[in-house]
């Protein structure tokens, strides 16, 4: 009977092991079908071949620049700021306990937008400082946000009523940047409104890819303790974690490498909100989902940007599509979790 | 009919304690601020220059002129003041929530989403038309965001509200957005309208604008001491004759109506209603016969006044209205979100 039992339950991780491979191999799969669909795609289609040849630097006329200078930096963007957003975005909801707890809505990225919009217009720094600055700024804006939240007892709802109101206050600042700024920096400067990946350079990207390499490791190392946390304070604990290192630890990660996505490419719009909430429905709770987040999020960015490019007469940047996807979901939620009487 | 219980009971109510102070106070505060509004701005008018604008029609002297030139703005900014200092305390009060405003319940951005549709797909121009696309949205969004808010158990708590409110502000905007980026020829038009600033005020929008400010401030006030009832819970404002139903149907319509013409018209302004009642509430006490006459003076006090402090933080050009309440009020709700207690929200 007890045997019986304990196969039943291994057979069940077994199980879920098995789906959570089988969700991240896909996502893999089609998160690299898309990246070359973005080297593939464009204005003219290139031949495979000469793609091939333009990105191991061979010089063809005209290939070599659309490939190399035009596209290759914007799918990497993507690529990389889809998996900062999803991951980051995925630790936040989890560690808050709630999917509306997600740095676009409690104004993290607001806080690195208006660091790197600041950098941009008004110091004209270059790209390694306006990285380290929305770096500051994010965790600056998270603890402001958690000192201001903190009160005599940890609410979720007072996070979220904080989060809107430092948000508020810093895109005002943002657009007063803009209002003062030299009209040749504003073009630049209003990809931090809706997140865009037009116009974005290699000398941009290694600052973003350090960071999301650096802490992918991290992430997966620590995403163990982060399942053990969910399980609450007093069973972590026993279960041999440090609850208050692990949170510091994860949130420190996610900050980092959502600020350094948002002044990559601009916050884009409910990307970090929806890849969690994805990832778990495809890949089931019981095993950590920051990879699967990670993943869910390169795939909407870079979905996202073909649609935006490619499905209407007018190009859209990618916020946009990210937020007409987004929103409904958003409200969905909102409604399924007043129902459930969550709030 | 049996209203009259609760009206002839309010009517032995003391007068707020500070009633007389509070009014002297703003009252000062109103003509300065229309005094810096005349005079500040991208040329600064001296005082002879203001009198002489103000009260001596045939003097023709450049700063006089430039004083004339910046009345109708003012009586604009004042007007929209007023209208979402209103809106602002009739919505806290029907939702019974202190952090309700039309910025914060999305009704804003609902009306921008129907003026910028109207720009971009029926080709409206003026301010007559703005004003009734403006006013369509308000009204369903309101309705939306209440809908979802009150929802699930303990109805419409304020956190409910609000992340209804935000997620339907989110939502709308990725839409206007959409909308806006292909017609970059209604980008310009729209773009002046889009950041809420009463620069662009008229005589003639004011005039467009005066009609729904007086049936909104008068279904205010005239509900004001339904709303005093309905602020014991519904079951003692039914217990007290007060039609329920009825009165909150009328204070959200005039609220909704008050917000929505003055975005149509000055584009969206946020904040302005959360600032303009606090500061009363604090001092006077809960009192809807107060609050809403008196939080229309506070609007039309701390619109204006941003709007100067916009003219000069922008100069040579204008930081838009809409910026500068944002960034003062926020702290408020801030404020507010600090001190509920966790029950509350």
């Amino acid at each position: 009977m007890k045997n019986q039992s304990i196969n039943f339950i291994k057979e069940g991780i077994q199980k879920r092991r098995i789906r959570w491979i089988l969700v991240t191999s896909i996502l893999t799969v089609l998160a690299c079908i898309l990246a070359c669909a973005m080297l593939l795609l464009g204005n003219t289609f290139y031949p495979v071949q000469d793609v091939i040849q333009a990105l191991s630097g061979e010089q063809i006329q005209g290939v070599s620049f659309a490939v190399s200078t035009l596209r290759l930096p914007r799918m990497l963007a993507g690529l990389f700021a889809g998996f900062a957003f999803g991951a980051g975005g995925y630790i936040f909801q989890t560690l808050l306990r709630n999917p509306l707890a997600n740095p676009n809505v409690i104004g993290i990225t607001a806080g690195s937008s208006a660091a790197a919009v600041f950098c941009i217009v008004i110091l004209h720094t270059s790209y390694a400082v306006v990285s380290i600055a929305a770096v500051v700024a994010g965790l600056v804006t998270v603890l402001i946000i958690y000192l201001l939240a903190k009160g005599s007892s940890f609410s979720i709802g007072r996070i979220i009523l904080v989060g809107i109101g430092i948000q508020a206050m810093l895109n005002a600042f943002i657009s007063y940047i803009l209002l003062i700024g030299d009209e040749q920096d504003i073009p630049s400067a209003m990809r931090w409104l809706s997140g865009s990946l037009n116009g974005s350079q290699m000398e941009e990207l290694p600052s973003l890819m350090i960071t999301v390499l650096l802490f992918s490791p991290v992430l997966v190392l620590l995403g163990k303790r982060l399942n053990m946390l969910e399980l609450g304070e007093q069973a972590a604990t026993s279960l041999g974690v440090h609850t208050d290192k692990t949170r510091i630890a994860l949130i420190l990660a996610s900050v980092c490498m959502i600020a350094i996505a948002t002044a990559t490419t601009g916050p884009i719009a409910f990307v970090a909100f929806l890849s969690g909430p994805i990832a778990t429905r495809l890949a089931g709770a019981g095993f950590s989902n920051i990879i699967p987040a990670g993943l869910v999020g390169v795939n909407l960015v870079l979905a996202s940007d073909l649609i935006g490019q490619f499905a209407f007469e007018v190009r859209f940047p990618v916020g946009i599509i990210t937020g007409l996807l987004g929103a409904p979901y958003l409200i969905y939620l909102l409604i399924r979790m007043n129902r459930k009487g969550d709030l | 009919m049996s209203n009259r219980i609760v009206v002839k009971n309010q009517r032995n109510d003391y007068l707020p304690q500070h009633l007389t102070k509070v009014l002297v106070i703003s009252l000062i505060l109103l003509v300065v601020c229309i005094a810096a509004s005349l005079a500040f701005g991208s040329r600064t008018v001296g005082w002879n220059g203001l009198i002489d604008g103000l009260f001596y029609p045939e003097v023709d002297s450049y700063d006089a002129s430039v004083v004339r030139q910046r009345i109708s703005r003012t009586i604009f900014s004042l007007f929209c003041g007023v209208a979402l200092g209103v809106s602002g305390a009739l919505m806290q009060a029907v939702t019974r929530n202190p952090i309700a405003d039309p910025s914060i319940l999305g009704v804003n951005t609902g009306a921008s989403l129907f003026v910028v549709s109207g720009i971009a797909f029926f080709h409206i121009t003026t301010a007559n038309q703005y004003i009734w696309f403006a006013l369509a949205g308000a009204v369903i969004t309101a309705i939306f965001v209440f809908g979802i808010g009150s929802m699930g158990r303990g109805g419409a708590t304020p956190l409910k509200l609000v992340l209804a409110g935000a997620a339907t502000t989110a939502a709308l905007s990725s839409l206007v957005m959409a909308i806006m980026i292909p017609k970059s020829s209604v980008m310009d038009q729209f773009r002046f309208w889009q950041v809420g600033s009463v620069g662009s005020a008229s005589w003639h929008s004011i005039s467009t604008f005066l009609p729904f400010l007086i049936i909104g401030l008068a279904a205010g006030i005239i509900s004001a001491s339904a709303l005093n009832a309905l602020a014991l819970g519904d079951e003692v404002a039914t217990g007290l004759g007060v039609r329920t139903g009825v009165w909150r149907l009328v204070a959200a319509f005039a609220g909704v109506l008050l917000c929505g013409a003055t975005t149509a018209l000055a584009g969206p302004i946020g904040f302005v209603g959360l600032l303009a009642t606090h500061v009363i509430r604090l001092v006077l006490g809960g009192d809807q016969r107060f609050i809403i006459p008196i939080s229309a003076v506070t609007g039309a006090i701390i619109l204006t006044f941003s709007d100067v402090i916009g003219r000069l933080l922008g100069s040579p050009g204008e930081l838009e209205v809409g910026v500068v309440t944002a960034f003062t009020g926020a702290p408020i709700l801030i404020i507010l979100a600090m001190k509920a207690k966790v029950r509350a929200l």
